[in-house]
């Protein structure tokens, strides 16, 4: 091996520090080769290492009965029940959609699909959060098309429908949006796949796409700020293959069926590298890899590019040893490359060799579990003061400020967005995108899976620790009302540089919110991944701990349809209201004003008032449930109309109410119920029993709506501004 | 009523077919892979929706030349039925079964959405069961404009070989066309994706009257 010259440049391209690079030479007491360096940037990359997070994400729970492996593994896995495991998590690919937007947000789908079906899952469904700057921002237009198209063009190929996700705007995203998918995948309970290299002499094998140079530093671009202009970065982002993507999972899925594997595990960040280590530390063992037998896409590729390569749809397994013909004999079928690379060895050693030489020996569970971990300082957010009511002064048009906030880029329809995804292959898409949680039947089952993504990034930037809590508390919601049980919840915690001790507090204050969340509901974290850095010339993000639900609906006919209200409903309001307006959407879209505490999470009245509905549901006593979220009252009122297609006649505010608050009020633990009269009597009284306040705010009818004393509005308008605003911004005509 | 089902590398509605088809004929499905030369005695052929050969080159453009296409090909020159969903519907015309060709859409994206269609020709095996109304059946797909040349769709239009029309075009298609014939009424391809129609609970069932129109032609003594 040759000596090689340790300068600053040298660990500055590797983002190592110093005293990182003295712990290297410690742990191997001698210095790395080029190879070994860039194994080590790269596994102890914050990508994939967690360095900044670790100690805090322990705070998270990650138990339930139902829990079957919680974070660590590739995917969290939950029981389901009759012998099925829902296989689930949501990832980033923020950094390489901003560079490329297509094939970035395309590689974002393929990774995660990988994550699940690596399992042994059948993936059954995609989701996506994003999260745009401000639609005025330069390429912002470019972006939103480039990352949708990309999405789309990656999972209609592969034929996973992408039933649901969130789409919003935010200036502080202008220099850094957020990408986010989620991939839910269901297999047998006893045919769970995990990433533990076991079994000396086992072969190692690759099979998949070929290697190239593409990628390369993926994971360690991943852990750094980015600077305007990192255009010229555009080499480190993949070219994602979904036809391959859609071979492999087959192939994966037919592999897995003649028992032969022994471990598996997708190429992802830091490609060859990451899963050969963390299979071994995982399984306690060695592995000898041979380069020469990686299939290559170019020629004359060095061990630190092979190794560091981030191509895409590439799998390593373990095999048991003897099988390789038969495995091999599969993946031909499906018309890719295999090859056996390596062993299983007892060393605890990684031990590469490349053209006759040995081009790194290290040992596993350094790299892979002694990765530094930093204890960051870190500064708490100060919590903001309430709003004064008063201060927001003056009568309220409410029809103009209703009509303004339908329209407005966060709560406007994204129509525009999903019918470029096929959100129904696989024939199990119960509940279309856009009315709520979306609903996939479990294939071949009366099951059915509930899925949401949450997260209000200006409560958790107003108060970090209620905007993690309320995150939680929403997507529980969301599952709750359309008759589901919340199981658990995957995570994507999207925030700016860790090395900045205000973004340090935000992190910390987000998660602590949601472990209380998490802990109050019942509804633990089983995967996640967390993504630093989100800064471009040092302008942070709004702090996203983005959360991804996942809840079970026994029987499919006990399905709650967000559009099955009818005329003549009356409409419930459930749960306490005092008109908080401050950091709502309100505040921000028609005053122009983004300060004020946000509303507070009651998580005991949350579960009380969420439980009360769940019976409610589970009694056929409520036609459709909408939980309130931005806009409140006023705007769920108007979706449940519009989903319907009915109109409604709602109440005045009550006297002692100012009408901004009541109507656009962002109070949390409140739904919206749509009850046929003659159950309403029966509903009533069990709210009083469980001491919830539930009261008749209005009755559906009609088609308009009618917001109290103000003139009504057409649904056509209604619906009209909601369709409008995405499609006419996109052809440049908003 | 014997039906099979290929998959092709790439194919993603396959499933869907032949559990759709299962439902609606109550009987299994034979599933058929694209590499083999011979299909398993069928009175009828799905080619599914997907993308095949990850529409490389031009959807459906390698997957017409597989080697599962020659059989299928003598299939129809015997008179026995074929059905193009979407991918399948590409397939078709590339493999010269089908007249034109489906173009990238006119608006240049994908699009999924329920569309309405009318029946234009209810005298044929995959539509005699349908009533006068319009009906609803998804469409997904990036590449379903529809074109044809002037004496080509002259000639389908005479001899009445339009089988569906969108009431609300969703990709540019010529004259509206969603679905077309051979010349023997034998061989159906079409964009929209009735196997995606079969159940209330998916959102409706107006796909079901072609599987049951086919069933009562093949059945009822509709084969040569």
């Amino acid at each position: 091996m040759t000596m090689l010259e340790i300068t600053d440049e040298l660990l500055a391209r590797h983002k190592l520090t110093r005293a990182e690079y003295a712990e290297i030479e410690r742990i191997l007491g001698r210095p790395p080769n080029l190879v070994e360096l860039g194994i080590f940037s790269v596994m102890w990359s914050e990508h994939c290492s967690y360095k900044s997070s670790k100690i805090h994400l322990k705070k998270l729970p990650t138990e339930a009965p139902w829990v079957v492996c919680g974070p660590g593994e590739n995917a969290g896995v939950v029981d389901i029940g009759d012998g099925l495991v829902a296989v689930f998590k949501m990832e980033s690919h923020n950094h390489p959609s901003f560079i490329e937007p297509y094939q970035g947000a395309a590689t974002g789908v393929g990774g995660i699909l990988r994550d699940v079906f690596t399992m042994g899952a059948r993936p059954v469904a995609l989701l996506d959060a994003l999260r745009f700057g401000d639609p005025k921002a330069p390429r912002m237009r470019h972006l939103v098309a480039g990352v949708v198209a990309g999405i789309g063009g990656y999972g209609n190929c592969v034929g996973v429908p992408t039933v649901g996700g969130e789409c919003t705007f935010h200036p502080a995203y202008d220099g850094n949006i957020l990408v986010n998918v989620m991939c839910v995948g269901v297999a047998r309970a006893d045919r769970v796949f995990y990433a533990r290299a076991a079994g000396v002499n086992n072969p190692v094998v690759y099979m998949g796409a070929k290697t190239g140079r593409d990628g390369i530093h993926g994971a360690t671009m991943a852990s750094a700020e980015f600077s305007e202009a990192d255009g010229s970065l555009r080499p480190t982002v993949q070219v994602g293959d979904p036809f391959t993507e859609k071979l492999l999972i087959e192939a994966c899925l037919e592999l897995m069926e003649t028992g032969c594997i022994v471990a598996i595990q997708d190429m992802g960040a830091a490609g060859l590298t990451s899963s050969s280590f963390e299979m071994a530390a995982r399984g306690g063992t060695g592995i000898e890899l041979d380069l020469d037998a990686v299939p290559l896409r170019e020629t004359g590729m060095s061990a630190y590019e092979i190794m560091l390569s981030e191509s895409q749809e590439r799998m390593l397994l373990v095999l048991e040893c003897g099988r390789e013909a038969e495995a091999e004999a599969i993946v031909r079928k499906w018309g890719l490359d295999v090859a056996v690379v390596g062993r299983v060895t007892d060393s605890g050693r990684m031990v590469i060799r490349h053209r006759g030489e040995v081009v790194a020996d290290l040992p596993v569970a350094p790299v892979s579990g002694a990765s530094p971990v930093y204890e960051r300082p870190f500064e708490r957010t100060p919590r903001p003061l309430p709003l004064v009511a008063e201060a927001l002064g003056g009568p309220v048009d409410a029809r103009s400020a209703l009509l303004r906030l339908l329209g407005s880029p966060d709560l406007s329809s994204k129509r525009w967005i999903f019918e470029q995804y096929d959100w129904l292959v696989g024939c199990d898409t119960i509940l279309p995108p856009g009315l709520g949680a979306a609903v996939v039947r479990v294939h071949g089952t009366k099951k059915a899976l509930a899925l949401t993504t949450d997260c209000t990034p200006r409560y958790c930037r107003a108060d970090p620790r209620e905007g993690g809590r309320q995150a939680v508390a929403e997507a529980w919601r969301n599952l709750v009302a359309v008759g589901a049980r919340p199981l658990a919840i995957t995570d994507c915690l999207n925030f700016g540089n860790p090395e900045r001790p205000a973004i340090m507090g935000q992190l910390v204050d987000c998660i602590e919110g949601m472990a209380e969340a998490c802990r109050a509901l019942d509804f633990p974290v089983v995967s996640g991944n967390v993504s630093l850095y989100n800064e471009t010339d040092g302008r942070a993000i709004l702090p996203t701990p983005q959360v991804g639900g996942l809840g079970l609906i026994e029987d499919v006919a006990r399905l709650v349809r967000p559009d099955a209200a009818r005329a003549g409903d009356r409409l419930v309001l459930l749960g306490e209201s005092t008109g908080w307006l401050g950091a709502s959407l309100y505040l921000r879209e028609i005053l122009g004003r983004e300060d004020g505490a946000p509303p507070p999470v009651d998580l005991a009245l949350e579960r009380r008032n969420g439980e009360l509905v769940a019976r409610l549901l589970a009694a056929g006593a409520v036609r459709a449930c909408h939980d309130l979220a931005d806009g409140g009252l006023a705007v769920a009122v108007a979706e449940l109309c519009l989903a319907a297609n009915v109109g409604a006649v709602l109440e005045p505010a009550p006297a002692d109410a100012s009408e901004a608050g009541w109507l656009f009020g962002e109070d949390q633990g409140r739904w919206l119920l749509a009850v046929p009269p003659a159950r309403l009597p029966e509903l009533l009284a069990a709210a009083t029993a469980s001491g919830v306040l539930a009261r008749p705010v209005g009755t559906l009818g009609g088609d308009a709506l009618t917001l109290g004393r103000h003139p009504p509005i057409s649904l056509e308008e209604l619906r009209s501004v909601r369709e409008g605003w995405l499609p006419a911004w996109m052809d440049g005509t908003a | 009523m014997r039906a099979a089902v290929i998959t092709f590398p790439g194919s993603n509605c396959d499933r869907d077919l032949a559990v759709a088809m299962e439902t609606c004929f109550g009987r299994p499905v034979a599933r058929v892979w694209h590499a083999d030369s011979e299909l398993p005695p069928v009175d009828l052929v799905g080619l599914p929706g997907g993308f095949s050969w990850g529409d490389y080159l031009r959807s459906g453009a390698i997957a017409a030349r597989a080697p599962i296409m020659a059989a299928v090909r003598r299939h129809a020159e015997r008179g026995g039925y074929v059905l193009g969903i979407c991918n399948g519907f590409q397939i078709l015309t590339e493999a010269g079964l089908l007249p034109g060709a489906l173009i990238r859409n006119a608006g240049l994206r994908f699009v999924c959405r329920p569309v309405r269609l009318s029946v234009v020709n209810r005298n044929t095996p995959f539509t005699a069961a349908y009533g006068a109304e319009p009906i609803t059946i998804p469409v997904a797909h990036h590449d379903g404009n529809y074109v044809i040349d002037p004496e080509g769709l002259a000639r389908l239009e005479g001899e009445g070989r339009i089988a569906f029309r969108y009431l609300d075009n969703p990709n540019g298609s010529t004259a509206d066309i969603a679905g077309v014939l051979d010349a023997r009424g034998r061989v159906l391809g079409l964009m929209p994706h009735p196997e995606r129609a079969v159940e209330p609970l998916l959102g409706g069932v107006d796909g079901r009257p072609l599987f049951a129109s086919l069933l009562s032609a093949i059945d009822g003594g509709g084969r040569p």
